[in-house]
């Protein structure tokens, strides 16, 4: 087959080349759509991921709290979230969230989108969390409160400086996932990569070359973020234990 | 709150006219991707725990491709190139099928691989002493402890591959959602639709990971 890797540098509107690739003055090129979409799936995903975190952890938490009461949502949350497939609560996010609560009609679809792989993805880093938690003896917690530390306060300078660090595996790769299933977010017409990739390959019979460069970028940015993770679990090493000797 | 949900079109007829023929594409896409990952996925895990460079190098280099990349991509691309392999366009569902076994393979294999390590190696001797060759000892002393013991692993994935079927969206597939959303289309409900079926989804994926919990102690092979 022959490459034709100038696609990029036509102009979106009539498909012709532009001699620096760029567009200028209200034209743009494949290539300008593509580091847009890129632009949009990195914001979905980053957002997402802040949402999940916070979600995710608080959730995780309360799992792991002698409250019976918020052990049942905690266990609760996490199962409404993890059994039922993200496209379909992008899909609840997108169409059935804003009907049956009317003020959400003037948030933007990307806010949706964010929401919904927010707490999609905050189930699973509940389960993480919890199992961090877990995982300390129970000696920690009990010399927490035995040395008259509050239940939060057992939590914040006991419990979580330690879970937290032996969980950043785990959610290495959960922020990982989360790039690749920004995806889904074309479903609702977020324009990013993958939706790029529908469009652009539809309207220049370029396939292979835009596929190619849609899923180098996300190659690149799942990998980006696997490298910021380690650099964060090296920082973060608890001495002593071997998972840090390095 | 307003509240004006209506399900009551949602008849049998209606039901059955549109979304039980996507249901059953779901649970034959699930099956099939099932039943034919594990079977590819066990082989990928032999090559890359065989030792022979030209045996790992491939099948790492596989999975990895693989796990890195959206779902939702490897569909489209398995779309498009298809048919350039073939010589002739295939159907979405056709195309799913293939698409779904070779993605989830990558996966099943993960887990195959760190069910063949979790077998002692003293098996593997066991095996040869008594005077098996490689492909006696993996069929009838490894293996079957291997998937014995990763069963609830493997089940795991199947309801997340379940989950991911819904994916076929991408290419327009005729799967349990597409049901339900050309019967939104049709009787202009999209907010009940969508309801049902993610209530659909949630009734069966959870009710098969409460299964599999429970398959979970009851297999585990007491040491």
């Amino acid at each position: 087959m022959n490459w034709d890797w100038q696609v990029f540098c036509r102009n979106t509107i009539d498909g012709e080349v532009m001699p620096r690739c760029f567009g200028n003055g209200g034209e743009i090129t494949y290539l300008d759509w593509l580091i847009s979409a890129w632009g949009w799936t990195l914001s979905v995903a980053l957002l997402s991921l802040i949402v999940a975190l916070l979600f995710g952890s608080i959730m995780g938490i309360l799992r792991t709290t002698p409250s019976r009461g918020l052990v049942l949502l905690g266990n609760a949350w996490t199962e409404l979230f993890r059994n039922i497939p993200l496209l379909v609560q992008i899909f609840l996010w997108y169409h059935v969230v804003p009907s049956l609560i009317p003020p959400l009609r003037e948030v933007p679809s990307f806010l949706l989108v964010v929401m919904g792989l927010g707490l999609f993805t905050s189930a699973r880093i509940s389960e993480q969390v919890r199992a961090g938690i877990m995982s300390l003896p129970r000696g920690q917690r009990m010399a927490g409160l035995a040395i008259g530390f509050t239940l939060p306060q057992t939590y914040r300078y006991v419990l979580l400086p330690m879970a937290f660090r032996i969980v950043i595996p785990p959610l290495t790769s959960e922020s990982m996932n989360i790039i690749k299933n920004s995806a889904v977010a074309f479903a609702v017409s977020i324009s990013e990569l993958t939706m790029f990739a529908l469009q652009a390959q539809e309207e220049t019979a370029r396939g292979i070359e835009i596929y190619l460069a849609v899923t180098g970028l996300y190659f690149i940015s799942a990998f980006s973020i696997n490298r910021i993770m380690h650099a964060v679990e090296n920082r973060m090493q608890v001495p002593g234990m071997i998972g840090g000797s390095k | 709150m307003m509240l004006n949900l209506d399900f009551a079109f949602l008849t049998p007829a209606v039901l059955s006219g549109y979304v039980v023929k996507g249901f059953i594409f779901s649970l034959q896409l699930t099956l099939i991707a099932m039943l034919g990952g594990i079977f590819l996925g066990t082989l990928l895990a032999l090559m890359r725990l065989s030792g022979r460079t030209w045996l790992v190098m491939p099948a790492a280099a596989y999975v990895n491709t693989m796990r890195s990349i959206p779902l939702v991509m490897v569909i489209l691309w398995f779309f498009l190139l298809i048919p350039l392999v073939t010589g002739r366009p295939l159907g979405a569902e056709m195309s799913a099928i293939i698409t779904f076994t070779l993605f989830e393979a990558a996966y099943y294999s993960e887990i195959m691989r760190a069910g063949i390590q979790s077998i002692p190696r003293g098996q593997v001797a066991a095996g040869y002493a008594i005077g098996m060759n490689y492909s006696q000892t993996m069929r009838i002393v490894v293996l079957p402890q291997a998937f014995r013991n990763m069963l609830p692993v493997l089940l795991t994935q199947t309801i997340i591959l379940f989950q991911d079927t819904s994916l076929v969206y991408a290419i327009g597939a005729y799967d349990m959602l597409k049901g339900f959303e050309i019967v939104g289309k049709n009787f202009n409900r999209p907010v009940e639709t969508y309801l049902v079926a993610a209530l659909l989804y949630f009734v069966i994926s959870f009710s098969l990971s409460t299964l599999v919990k429970r398959l979970q102690s009851r297999i585990s092979i007491i040491r």
